[in-house]
């Protein structure tokens, strides 16, 4: 009995109980639209959350002051005001462009921002022109502040786009004058959306101006040796591999600057640790929605097993005419574990269909706020789904043909 | 009598003992039997008499607890399933009371069965030939349920002989059958018997049915009482086959 003659009987036979067939193919169906949909979801997350902090730039190493404390008990990490902007200088001459491709040292404080009836407190964070590219920032309109406006401890800022959504509303803030803690800026530009919200939304809700400014007219930290405190310097590495080794020389270099012997005053945040941190976490998220969607792949399996034993028990008087007429036990397996393949591969086919249409629906609905899902929908995937589904129908196909093909052909043809 | 080369059915002392709970039933008790080639034997006997486990023995359906039974000079008394399986499919031709068609066969399909377990060469000129052979050329394409009892019987009989078994067991097929498809059914049994020399066995109630035959052999308790020629064997015309009678409105 071939492969051919098994097919048509499995079909024929699936054919006379439609519904109770369309019935099992559904919990498979259901199983592996199931599996791929969360898996492409989880995929899309991932994807979406490792761009959202590539969007910070990239190749990125974050140098912070340690801890400082006050009567013995700390204030935490980054507390300390011993990060300058010298050290910031020294950097970027010590290395050639080739290895760090840009530093840009931040502070950051928060303030009232005025203009005319409306207001808003937001952080001021304090820049250097270097800032624009090492973060990966463009402009809606204006400028960026320049090295002029460093010298000159200008009065000028750089807007967020939240803050000019709720000062400005829709109108172009450039060339207005806004009050900053109580002082005169004039706004000469404009940042583009990096379009985060939640947790990332502090990247529109800021307003840059020049970090010398942020020093001397806005903030009141001093440093131990009178320089300008900086609370981030953020450095751009040329080559991803390069990273160890930056953070190694960056380390050496800062620690002679200090005077630092024992314990460093400094830590240096890898941006691609981060990144790789992030994944595992979000790999362990899709593990974990795989699984769940695994379950009902399983729930179905055992819906074909079930109606499979079903069906060995009507069909019992059809297994013994094959049998009298010259069928072996091989022959009888065959047949019903070919019925029970075609319905959880034919489940497992519509299912992949299935799943690709949820992909589609969700690709490109907002999940997070104005952030859009990127479904990642993966051929393995479909494949690995289909295997399982045909292994399904295999494994729990089995069991019920074993039993038909074991029934003794005289008590299978006096059954009615 | 016959050579022994001859000799299809040979069956010594052969006994089927079956446990029913804890009591053993013999229902077929030191049964010693030879049937030539050629000849066409009814099985008759009250229920209960061991006819259908004799038939089941025949048929390699079932093996004798014990006894030899030699089919064709082959011993099969001690044969295992699968190679039971193949006797039946290559030697065997089963006509039953029921007819035991799949339901959702057409007769051509429900004919094809014994093919697609053995050999299966010209699988649909053979069935059209065998489906022709008992009258029912026009009907291939029919579903069991479309056709009237005795077509059902005819396409079994189809399908027996589809193989060109060199056995052929009947058990009652004309059970669920009026006289007229009753008879129509036997003369077809005779008409292969005599014309293709095919050997035949039908196990029946009906003696009407058991004078068609040349040899009858009796049954009571599981043993062999009688075994005796019938003196004025009866014969039935053939229809030509004409299914118009039997089925049309």
């Amino acid at each position: 009995m071939n492969l051919s003659v098994n097919l048509r009987m499995a079909l024929i036979s699936l054919n006379t109980n439609k519904f109770r067939s369309a019935l099992t193919l559904l919990g498979i169906v259901i199983g592996v639209s199931a599996v791929i949909s969360l898996m492409a979801i989880g995929e899309g997350v991932q994807q979406t959350i490792t761009s959202r902090i590539e969007s910070l730039g990239t190749n990125l190493l974050f140098i912070r002051p340690g801890e400082s404390s006050e009567n013995r008990i700390s204030r935490g990490q980054g507390s300390a005001q011993t990060l300058t902007l010298d050290d910031a200088k020294e950097l970027q001459s010590s290395f050639s462009s080739s290895f760090i491709t840009g530093v840009a040292p931040e502070s950051t404080t928060t303030k009232q921002i005025v203009w005319e009836k409306n207001n808003t407190s937001t952080r001021i964070v304090g820049v250097t022109p270097e800032y624009q590219s090492v973060r990966n920032y463009s402009l809606q309109s204006g400028e960026f502040i320049g090295y002029g406006h460093m010298e000159n401890n200008s009065q000028v800022a750089v807007l967020g786009s939240r803050v000019s959504e709720t000062l400005f509303g829709l109108r172009d803030p450039v060339g207005q004058q806004v009050k900053i803690g109580g002082r005169p800026f004039q706004i000469v530009g404009l940042l583009e959306s990096k379009g985060s919200t939640g947790s990332f939304g502090f990247l529109d809700d800021q307003v840059l101006v020049p970090i010398t400014t942020s020093y001397h007219r806005l903030s009141s930290q001093r440093s131990v040796n009178g320089g300008i405190t900086v609370q981030t310097i953020n450095v751009q590495i040329a080559e991803p591999m390069e990273m160890e080794r930056a953070v190694q020389e960056i380390s050496t270099l800062i620690r002679q600057r200090h005077r630092i012997e024992e314990n460093d005053d400094f830590t240096i945040t890898n941006q691609q640790e981060t990144i790789e941190t992030l994944k595992e976490t979000t790999n362990i998220f899709v593990i974990f929605l795989g699984a769940i969607a695994s379950i009902s792949l399983l729930v179905g399996g055992i819906g074909i097993m079930n109606i499979m034993l079903v069906s060995v028990t009507e069909r019992t008087r059809e297994i013994g005419i094959r049998k009298a007429l010259g069928a072996k036990r091989i022959d009888i397996l065959g047949q019903f574990v070919t019925e029970a393949t075609v319905l959880s591969l034919g489940g497992g086919i519509i299912g992949v269909l299935v799943g690709l249409f949820f992909i589609l629906m969700l690709d490109g609905k907002p999940i997070f706020g104005d952030r859009v899902l990127e479904t990642g929908f993966s051929s393995q995937i479909a494949i690995l789904s289909l295997a399982v589904s045909a292994g399904i129908g295999l494994f729990f196909g089995i069991y019920p043909a074993l039993r038909a093909s074991r029934l003794n052909p005289i008590d299978a043809l006096r059954y009615d | 009598m016959n050579d022994d080369r001859d000799l299809i059915i040979d069956l010594a002392h052969v006994s089927k003992l079956y446990k029913m709970g804890n009591v053993i039933v013999p229902a077929l008790t030191d049964a010693s039997l030879s049937i030539q080639s050629g000849e066409m034997v009814s099985i008759v006997g009250p229920s209960g008499s061991g006819k259908s486990t004799l038939m089941n023995v025949l048929g390699c359906l079932d093996v004798p607890t014990s006894g030899k039974y030699l089919l064709s000079n082959e011993d099969v008394s001690q044969m295992n399933d699968n190679r039971l399986a193949k006797i039946r499919n290559a030697q065997i031709g089963f006509i039953f009371q029921t007819y035991n068609l799949l339901p959702r066969l057409t007769a051509l399909s429900n004919v094809e069965l014994p093919l697609l377990y053995g050999d299966s060469r010209d699988s649909k000129a053979r069935c059209v030939q065998s489906l022709e052979r008992v009258g029912l050329g026009e009907r291939v394409n029919h579903k069991p349920s479309e056709l009237s009892g005795g077509e059902q019987q005819r396409v079994g009989i189809a399908r027996a002989i589809v193989k060109q078994p060199t056995l052929i067991l009947a058990d009652e097929p004309t059970g669920n059958l009026d006289s007229h498809s009753s008879n129509e059914i036997v003369a077809i049994l005779q008409d292969l018997n005599k014309v293709e020399n095919l050997t035949v066995v039908i196990v029946t109630h009906d003696s009407e049915v058991a004078n068609c035959t040349n040899r009858i052999i009796s049954m009571r308790d599981g043993r062999i009482i009688d075994d005796s020629r019938v003196q004025n064997r009866r014969w039935l015309k053939t229809l030509e086959y004409d299914s118009v009678g039997d089925n049309q409105f």
